[in-house]
């Protein structure tokens, strides 16, 4: 390990001392060995506050060297303020690059989206968890969600899906959306959309999963298969939208819907801003963003 | 062998201790296929911790309890793995509770209730998960507009009939019963045990029923056994044991029922 | 033509200088030293460092100075400095039994040998505000010290009171010769079941008001279990480390504690005759409310070892334990300020759906 000089003489590279670095890095491993599996791991105070983000500043911290090119994305865009805040402090206290091209990156921090551009074999993402556990909310007890795991006893979750589909004609989940890995384990995917899950499956990149207040670390070992659960006869289904990009066009990203004005006008953008401007760049354009009639358009 | 081969459930020297507090003492007993076996006794008498040493819910002190399973044969329960005992239980074992709340999801609708069991053991067909679930809640007299209500909704009858419903979906040889008509009305037990008796007899289930009030034992049970501090103090052929008693305890408790 | 919003970073930057502006507040009123802090809000600094885990009154005025007076960020400035700090070792257990005694009180005997030193308290004080503070205006009356002093071998009530008739539930020691480490929350994740050393660092770190009420819940009720304060004691100990490379502990310096220890009522059980059990209770700096509570808290939570039946939050291991931990809860309770926009945006969809579905299958209704 190159122990680089940071920008704060005062903390170590990447702020964890090494002894904890190793201490998370064992536990990465255990959870690459048993993909989907909770690892509990000594999590540290960190000088952000629990639930923003401090169980996968620290797998980055963990896993990331001086080399290394940082992106951090919250709800898909790089310049929300949380997102800003955790690459400042990689910047300040690891030295390391930063930027907001998925393709430039190596280490990809992520908080409730998966990026649109597809991920490749030599990078990472690392997700912030708040609650780790998919049973919780069936279940609030941690010795018995652990041991409904043991037994992989996971009907009880069936038992939620159908309830949807009997009040519902179809599964009321849209974010967290669980997911059975590698014909295991039960996973929270942490509270991405489910648009999001079928990118889990098989991807290339090595996923993993740190939730700091909770204490535990997960993963996805490179081509895991991830599962989205559902019924043969109801099976799993992505959002889809009506609209497409009012700034790009795209048809087929997660779309963010932007309040225009208070008379009801509203108009629908990529939530991953990074795939959008690349889009943009090619000379895609949307219906909010021709020059001749945008006036027009917007003001509706 | 060939006479134990048909044996479903076999409980040999079977003794729970709470401290040095009897809990039950000493029991042996077999039960065969199709048979409805009686336990009756006061409260405090034991025969609730009988029944939950022999359900695999209390482990016991000491003794064994062993189980004819579908596929090995005879197998001790207490020296199953946990998920081996896990499935045996929610598959071709039943537990009908006195409190259907102890037995039931309140918070999940009726169709849920019975369909939770196939989920456990892996159908993942909406369809007919409903499909049963509505099946089921005719056999027990449910209305099937009934099937996504609340279980909070229905009476403490139709409860009752929920959880039989629930526990006979996956179809289980072995149903343990305790107070099942407990804390109904005259006039709605007498409906329940009329159920109960045709569900046994069609299903030809094998049932271990635990029970203070003799009219319930009579009318379900073809064995019966009678508890006294722990112990087994008389058991036979139901008629046998109610009309002529042999032990003190037996008289005094029919007595008891006659005079009242 | 529509642009996101962008520049999180600028908004942030000046949210900092904001925010710097008005911890100084008005700048003609004489900026505050975190030395007048440590040395006359330090009830303020004795909770930051038991809450903050980390025994500095000068980081902690400076914590407190920083966080504008919110405790609870003070704490959370300790304890990320603190989680940075090399592990050189463990010190050897204070012993609370040779205390320099600033107070001590039972409430279980009205004269015990030692006596019953008050010190400082507000117990019997009329909470009248008092305006001459408000004018800086007298110099305290300097108290009158006993011409015999306080005599540091006070026996403790619990152990060398109690105890003679074997009235009083034995702790089990950890002996020294088993070297079964004693358990630390800072460096291994909190597992269930959790053992009494755990659950008590757990509630030595934990949210003074949230041990209170739990307290309090026992008290009302909810896992009533009779407590009396059988001895509160506050004063400093001393602190030792043993390196392996000596034969002898070196003295590290003193800190300040407040240990109560409660005596609590106890039918029997099968095994056991009827006797007191305990609860007990420690913090950093002087805090008592804290320690009582704490006292009862930890009594509560032993109800498996009692062979009690749970039936009360107090009592809930898991509810407990997982919840005492300010930091943990604010970070969680805050986080949901933070964006949700796709997590919205997916409900936002869903429920739209639900109405536009709902409208199809009930025309009527919906043109009502």
């Amino acid at each position: 390990m190159n122990y680089q000089q940071t920008e704060i003489p005062d903390y170590n590279f990447a702020y964890l001392d090494e002894q904890t670095k190793r201490m998370i890095r064992r536990a990465l491993l255990k959870a690459v060995a048993i993909p989907g599996y909770q690892v509990p791991f000594a999590g540290r105070e960190m000088p952000m506050p629990y639930g923003w983000g401090t169980g996968g500043v620290q797998v980055t911290a963990a896993v990331i060297g001086p080399e290394d090119t940082l992106k951090v994305i919250d709800q898909g865009s790089d310049d929300t303020t949380n997102a800003v805040s955790i690459r400042k402090f990689f910047a300040r206290t690891a030295g390391v690059e930063t930027t907001e091209k998925t393709a430039d990156a190596d280490i990809i921090q992520t908080r409730h989206r998966i990026p649109e551009h597809p991920l490749r074999e030599d990078q990472i993402l690392v997700y912030q968890v708040p609650i780790p556990e998919p049973l919780r909310f069936l279940e609030p007890r941690e010795t018995e969600t652990r041991k409904m795991h043991a037994l992989e006893e996971y009907g009880l979750m069936h038992v939620k899906l159908y309830e949807d589909i009997a009040r519902h004609g179809h599964i009321a989940t849209t974010y967290a959306y669980p997911a059975l890995i590698n014909d295991r384990y039960m996973m929270d995917p942490s509270p991405i959309p489910k648009f999001d899950n079928p990118k889990m499956d098989m991807m290339p990149a090595l996923q993993l999963f740190g939730a700091g207040r909770e204490k535990r670390i997960y993963a996805l070992p490179p081509y895991t298969k991830v599962k989205s659960l559902d019924f043969e006869d109801h099976p799993f289904v992505i959002q889809s939208w009506e609209d497409v990009c009012g700034l790009c066009g795209a048809k087929d990203t997660f779309l963010d819907e932007v309040i225009l004005d208070d008379q009801g006008n509203r108009m629908f953008v990529c939530s991953d801003s990074d795939h959008c401007n690349e889009r943009q760049a090619k000379g895609h354009r949307g219906p909010q963003n021709r020059d001749d009639s945008l006036t027009e358009e917007v003001a509706l | 062998m060939s006479r134990d081969s048909n044996i479903l459930l076999s409980i040999r020297d079977l003794t729970m201790m709470y401290g040095s507090r009897i809990g039950c003492q000493d029991v042996c007993f077999d039960l065969w296929p199709g048979e409805v076996l009686g336990i009756v006794g006061e409260s405090g008498s034991g025969k609730s911790t009988l029944l939950n040493c022999i359900s695999a819910q209390l482990e016991p002190s000491e003794g064994q309890v062993s189980y004819n399973t579908r596929i090995e044969g005879m197998k001790e329960v207490y020296q199953m793995s946990e998920p081996e005992r896990r499935l045996l239980m929610r598959t071709d074992w039943a537990f009908v509770h006195q409190s259907p709340r102890d037995g039931l999801r309140m918070n999940v609708s009726a169709g849920a209730n019975v369909g939770e069991r196939l989920m456990a053991i892996g159908n993942r067909h909406y369809g007919d998960i409903r499909q049963s679930a509505e099946n089921w809640l005719g056999k027990v007299e449910i209305e099937s507009d009934r099937l996504d209500d609340l279980p909070s909704t229905f009476s403490g009858g139709m409860q009752q009939r929920l959880q039989i419903a629930r526990n006979l979906v996956t179809g289980p040889r072995l149903v343990f019963m305790d107070e099942p008509t407990g804390g109904l009305d005259v006039s709605v037990q007498a409906k329940l045990l009329d159920l109960l008796r045709s569900l046994v007899r069609d299903l030809g289930l094998s049932v271990i029923i635990v029970t203070h009030d003799l009219a319930v034992a009579r009318l379900l049970s073809n064995r019966l056994m009678v508890m006294q501090r722990g112990r087994i103090v008389e058991q036979g052929l139901t008629d046998q044991v109610l009309d002529d008693p042999q032990h003190a305890y037996t008289q005094l408790l029919v007595s008891s029922i006659l005079q009242t | 033509m529509y642009v996101a919003v962008k520049g999180g970073e600028r908004a942030i930057e000046n949210a900092h200088k904001l925010l710097a502006e008005k911890r100084r507040g008005n700048p003609d009123i004489p900026e505050i030293k975190t030395d007048q802090i440590r040395e006359q809000l330090t009830l303020s600094v004795s909770r930051v460092m038991a809450e903050g885990s980390l025994y500095d009154p000068d980081l902690a005025s400076l914590a407190i100075k920083q966080a504008r007076g919110d405790l609870i960020e003070a704490v959370f400035l300790m304890r990320a400095y603190r989680t940075t700090l090399p592990r050189f070792g463990y010190s050897l257990p204070i012993d609370t039994g040779t205390m320099q005694i600033s107070r001590r009180i039972s409430a279980t005997y009205k004269d015990l040998p030692g006596g019953q030193v008050l010190g400082p308290t507000f117990d019997y004080t009329h909470r009248l505000l008092d305006f001459t503070l408000t004018a800086n205006g007298e110099e305290p009356l300097e108290a009158e010290s006993s011409s015999e002093g306080v005599d540091n071998t006070m026996p403790r009530v619990l152990d060398d009171l109690l105890n003679h008739e074997g009235l009083i539930q034995q702790e089990e020691r950890v002996s020294d010769e088993s070297h079964e480490p004693v358990g630390d929350l800072t460096r291994q994740p909190l597992e269930f079941p959790a053992d009494r050393d755990i659950r008590l660092q757990n509630l030595s770190r934990g949210d003074e008001g949230f041990i209170l009420s739990l307290g309090y819940s026992t008290q009302r009720g909810y896992a009533r279990n009779h407590a009396f304060v059988g001895e509160i004691r506050y004063g400093s100990v001393d602190v030792e480390i043993a390196p392996e490379e000596l034969d002898f502990p070196i003295h590290l310096g003193e800190i300040d504690i407040t240990e109560c220890e409660n005596v609590n009522q106890f039918k029997g059980s099968k095994t056991a005759p009827p006797q007191f059990t305990r609860g007990y209770g420690l913090t950093f700096g002087q805090n008592e409310r804290k320690a009582i509570a704490m006292a009862l808290v930890d009594r509560a939570l032993r109800d498996k070892e009692m062979g009690e039946e749970v039936t009360s939050p107090a009592q809930d291991e898991e509810f407990v334990l997982s919840h005492s931990d300010n930091i943990e809860a604010t970070g969680f309770v805050e986080h949901i300020k933070l964006p949700h926009y796709v997590d919205f945006q997916s409900e936002l969809e869903l429920v739209r759906k639900m109405r536009r579905e709902q409208a199809e299958q009930h025309p009527q209704r919906a043109a009502e």
